[in-house]
């Protein structure tokens, strides 16, 4: 039971990881019905900048809590900043040139696109993974067993509190964001049908490029949420999320926003999971498996609309 | 420019450089933080240091500015720009290489056909050159055997690779365990290739679109994972080393008279096996070629491009789509079926870091800058991508530009990854977009890549 | 009139239909077919007979189901409730409701165009007519094997094949652009390469989906003599989906007409034009109404004109 607990724990900030990165699948597959394969890369760009500015700010753990809070935030929103130009950028050369052309090609600049960000961090960064000393430690100890080999204590650490309640504010503020402003309706409206949009004075290609700037927003607070919870990336990190977060927003539903974080959720717990009582090396294999089981049963995904074929 | 159509000269070079300087302060922005601050971590100093790096900051941002304003001048001007609004559009740039394919398509065929044959001959053919073709050769094989499923059946599959993954375990643990040779398990794997294809397409061919693209991928990184972890079986993350060559009917290419050489009264010479592996992907590509040509012509060939057009066509006209696409996805299957036991044997060892997401990757790429659907723009783009990534190890000269401290080896896959890009924007539609008739009454006329659809699935 | 009062007329127009001589061999018998969308009924408790070589066409308003019907008939969509019986003239009779869609088409030989045209565009207008023939050409290679092999028996079916697409061109005057890609073709002659393709499976039963819709008149003559042909010269028959009512009444034998997914009249052509019910569905309004109506809409007519 209280190792069950923990597992709960752990499983639940890993989707919510997922969850905030598979937004951003969803988001553009939603308005221009593509795979942007290089979103998993934007999120490991994301981590880098954290990373980067983390360290030149240097806060440690030992900074009082009030600093480390001030800069926590303020590479946060620079992180936020900069890897939003990385995804405004990507969608400016390897995906606008070709909006008009078939559906294959943007996947193959997408698939272009995320080989060149990968190796560009490996150049210039280097290949070696980076680590950092945790920063916020501690935690709750909620539960606790005494078992004869030693007591099993169920944490709740602090980290996990900040990562999954920054995941929910982060996740109710951008469905607010689609539900109530123009840029939400406009989004929407270019979901349903791009030329109409036009015609009737929506400007897409700015539309467009917002949804990509949100969704590389949400995905460097994934990454360095994923920083900060795990103290090493590399480069590669954003291809195993990248395709973890996609199986996500498919298994969701993909379109569709609580889809992306409750897919998020479930291949977070699943991968949780089953590393922890069957085997690790299998997890993956038991998140895909679940993902075609899904879908043979829900072909749109669980939150997804189901595809009405009119004849 | 003098050529520069009245639309053009509206745009004066003072945008010119405005322009320039947006993108180049956007490439300041980008460059600032991941290029002008270096992690690294220096000795004595526990945990990472970040090192500023200004002059590669400033000369990424001149490169973009430069760059952006020759583009501006030289290149983009001659394309027709069609105002829109207070806009400007540029016409997506690559008409269909129509007529050339098909005078290329006549003459370019036969030609390339011929050269292939006699390269083992040709004085320039060293033993670099040889595995070189060999290695290209193996990917026009799995770019035929991917273009029957996405080119003509228009089903979208990113795990390829799980195929030729499957061929090439199915031949090293066939010789493995049972002793059988290499003529013996070629269509053995084939088969069990097919067979996985049938086993794993059956629930997810009534999958649309991206959803199929997501599944395959799912499957191709399973597989891998399964080859990477079932140590007692596959030996895992080792691989199996050890897999027999191939013999020429029974003779070996070893030293001694009962060998290829000594049989045929040849000096020995390693150079044999790699001529006869050649030959060998030579003969197994041309069959997959020969094959698809022929079924696009009979009904199920037939049947595959009407279901990439419109599949609900095709349900009222009493096609059993799910069949269909099986057969499409098993076919494509057992090419990489054959190419994997191929690979098996001219590596003699494998393991499952061949066969990683990376390399569906580059197959479908070769498949869709080809040319969707064209065998001979498949050619094309396996020559130039697998001989490009190759061309690539050999950047050395560069440094003469950027110093002793630049590593080619690195750059490498960057170069590859923008090429991609690149290309791909420049011609959308693959470097030959036409599609043939499979019978005509008149005369074959090529179909604009325009009309021909893409597939749903 | 009220609408119970026309619920009433179509349950006497279809009693008298008893006798009517498209009861007596139907191709089609259509038994109380409802079709649910959520909580939209599509069709309810629809049910008719399409009679053996007669053109019979259904007609409604927009959004009364006619689609539906056909998808119902052509397994795109499984009814809800109902049964539709095919019966072919070699005796054969299916159940369709209960089979597959590609299979209606294989097996019950029912074939049908789309009202929005689904032709295989990038392929060439024989080639469109080659994949109709798709099941018997199938068997013919021996499920492809023999064709790799090339073998003569599937060469000199490809030639009947090629013959029977050559025969429909001829009558759809499509010879000449028998090369080039469908996507390629003007709006008429895609209409009619669609029904050229549909005729091409050798079907007992053609459903047509607003055929004539986008056609000029010269080619809306032409499309009634083709599918005049079509029922007098291959013993089709035919049920269409048609607004232009010139065509329905110049060439139909039997007329069913839908409304809100019910049957309002059944009957030959002059019948159903004198139908009050069919009348006051098409208007939209209660007969009394018609007037008052059509005074507003002269006055709409004029107020953009003063202003
Ligand atoms: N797949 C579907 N899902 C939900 N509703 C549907 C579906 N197909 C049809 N409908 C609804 O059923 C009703 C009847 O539609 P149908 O297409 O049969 O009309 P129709 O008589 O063919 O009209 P039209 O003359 O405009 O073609 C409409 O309200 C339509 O919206
Ligand atoms: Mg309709």
């Amino acid at each position: 039971m209280e190792y069950f607990v923990q597992q709960l724990i752990n499983g639940l900030t890993l989707g919510s990881i997922y969850g905030l990165i598979a937004i951003g699948y969803t988001m553009v597959y939603g308005i221009i019905g593509m795979i942007n394969f290089a979103h998993g890369d934007i999120f490991m760009i994301g981590s880098f900048i954290a990373l980067i500015f983390i360290i030149l700010l240097g806060v440690t753990a030992g900074s009082s809590f009030l600093l480390l809070l001030f800069a926590l935030l303020l590479v946060l929103v620079i992180a936020m900043a900069l890897t939003a130009t990385y995804g405004w950028t990507v969608e400016r050369l390897a995906y606008r040139p070709l909006r008009t052309s078939f559906r294959l090609a943007p996947l193959i600049t997408a698939i272009g696109m995320s080989i060149v960000l990968q190796n560009y961090v490996q150049v210039v960064q280097g290949a070696r993974v980076k680590p950092l000393q945790p920063l916020i430690s501690g935690n709750f100890t909620i539960m606790e067993k005494v078992t004869p080999e030693g007591n099993f204590l169920v944490n709740l650490s602090y980290i996990q509190i900040l990562i999954v309640v920054t995941t929910f504010i982060l996740m109710a503020a951008f469905s607010l964001i689609i539900a109530k402003t123009s840029l939400g309706r406009s989004q929407r409206a270019c979901e349903q049908d791009r030329k109409m949009a036009s015609l009737i004075g929506v400007n897409v290609d700015r539309t467009i490029s917002l949804t990509f700037v949100m969704g590389a927003a949400l995905a460097a607070v994934a990454g360095m949420m994923y920083l900060l919870y795990y103290g090493v990336i590399d480069f590669y990190i954003g291809f195993v999320a990248g395709v973890k977060a996609f199986t996500a927003a498919v298994l969701g539903g993909i379109g569709s926003l609580p889809g992306a974080m409750l897919g998020g959720l479930l291949i977070g717990l699943i991968e949780t999971f089953w590393s922890a009582y069957f085997s690790i090396e299998y997890k993956d294999v038991a998140a895909f498996s679940i993902l075609a089981i899904v879908l043979i049963f829900l072909p749109s995904g669980i939150l997804g609309k189901p595809e009405v074929e009119k004849v | 420019m003098t050529t520069a159509s009245p639309a053009a000269k509206e745009r004066s070079f003072t945008d010119s450089i405005k322009d320039a300087g947006l993108a180049a302060l956007v490439a300041l922005v980008l460059a600032s933080a991941i290029m002008g601050l270096r992690t690294t971590s220096l000795p004595g100093v526990g945990g990472l240091v970040v090192v500023p790096d200004l002059p590669l900051v400033v000369g990424a941002v001149l490169v973009v500015f430069v760059g952006r304003l020759l583009l501006d001048l030289f290149v983009w001007r001659k394309i027709i720009r069609i105002p829109v609004g207070d806009k400007w559009y540029r016409r997506p740039g690559g008409r269909p290489l129509a007529h050339h394919a098909q005078r290329l398509g006549i003459m370019f065929g036969p030609a390339l056909l011929v050269f292939a044959v006699i390269l083992p001959f040709l004085p320039v053919s060293d033993r670099y050159v040889m595995d070189l073709s060999i290695l290209v050769l193996t990917y026009v094989m799995l770019g035929w055997g991917l273009n029957i499923v996405v080119g003509l059946a228009g089903l979208l599959d990113l795990g390829y690779v799980a195929f030729y993954a499957v061929g090439a375990y199915s031949y090293a643990l066939l010789a493995h365990y049972f002793d059988l040779g290499f003529w013996v398990c070629l269509p053995l794997a084939g088969i069990l290739a097919a067979f996985w294809g049938v086993i794993l397409g059956f629930p997810v061919l009534r999958l649309r679109g991206d959803y199929l693209a997501i599944v395959t991928l799912a499957f191709g990184e399973i597989i891998r994972i399964v080859l990477l972890n079932w140590y007692t079986f596959t030996n895992g993350p080792d691989g199996i080393s050890g897999i027999p060559r191939p013999s020429f009917f029974g003779l070996e290419f070893e030293r001694g008279e009962h060998g290829f050489a000594g049989f045929f009264g040849l000096d020995y010479s390693p150079m044999h096996r790699i001529i006869f592996l050649y030959y060998l992907i030579l003969l197994l590509a041309l069959l997959t070629n020969f094959v698809t040509i022929r079924l696009r012509r009979l009904p199920v060939g037939r049947a595959w491009e009407a279901l990439r057009e419109d599949e609900i066509a095709c349900r009222s006209l009493g096609i059993n789509t799910t069949n269909t696409k099986l057969t499409a996805f098993a076919t494509g299957a057992m090419f990489a079926g054959f190419a994997g036991s191929f690979f098996a044997t001219r590596q003699g060892f494998i393991s499952p870091e061949s066969f990683t997401f990376i390399e569906s990757a580059l197959i479908l790429a070769i498949v869709v800058l080809g040319g969707l659907g064209s065998q001979i723009g498949v050619v094309i783009a396996a020559v130039v991508m697998i001989g490009g990534l190759e061309i690539l190890r050999e950047l050395n000269f560069l440094k003469v530009i950027f110093g002793d401290n630049f590593d080619p080896t690195s750059y490498r896959m960057l170069i590859f990854g923008l090429a991609m890009v690149v290309i791909m924007v420049w011609r959308p539609r693959g470097l030959i977009s036409t599609r043939q008739p499979t019978i005509a009454l008149g005369g074959r006329k090529p179909i604009s890549g325009e009309y021909v659809g893409e597939g749903q699935g | 009139m009220s609408a119970a009062a026309a619920t009433q007329g179509a349950k006497e127009t279809a009693g008298s239909s008893a006798e009517a001589p498209w009861a007596n061999d139907p191709v089609l018998t259509v038994d109380h077919l409802t079709m649910r969308f959520g909580g939209l009924v599509a069709i309810d408790d629809l049910s008719f007979r399409v009679g053996r070589r007669d053109i019979t066409a259904i007609i409604g308003p927009n959004g009364a189901g006619k689609t539906t019907v056909f998808n119902c008939a052509t397994g795109f969509y499984k009814p809800t409730e109902g049964m539709l019986t095919l019966r072919q003239s070699g005796g054969a009779s299916f159940l369709l409701e209960r089979l597959p869609d590609f299979r209606i088409s294989a097996r019950a030989k029912v074939a049908r165009t789309f009202q929005n045209i689904r032709l295989f565009g990038g392929m060439t207008v024989l080639e469109n007519l080659m994949v109709a023939q798709h099941n018997p050409l199938m068997l013919a290679s021996y499920f492809t094997l023999g064709g790799v092999l090339g073998l003569s028996h599937f060469r000199r079916a490809e030639r009947e094949g090629v013959e029977l697409a050559r025969y429909w061109l001829e009558r759809i005057r499509l010879v000449d652009r028998a090369d080039d890609p469908a996507a390629d073709l003007p709006y008429g002659a895609q209409r009619r390469l669609e029904i050229a393709r549909a005729m091409c499976t050798k079907p007992e039963l053609l459903c047509l989906d607003e055929p004539a819709a986008g056609l000029n008149p010269r080619e809306t003559a032409e499309l009634n003599e083709l599918l005049r042909f079509i029922r007098d010269e291959h013993d089709t028959s035919v049920l269409l989906i048609e607004h232009d009512m010139s065509v329905v009444m110049e060439i139909s034998d039997h007329v069913i007409v839908l409304d809100y997914g019910k049957k309002i009249a059944d009957g030959t052509p002059d019948v159903v034009q004198n139908d009050p019910a069919v009348i006051a569905a098409y208007l939209g309004v209660e007969d009394e109404e018609v007037d008052e109506v059509e005074h507003e809409v002269e006055a709409i007519a004029k107020g953009p004109a003063d202003a």
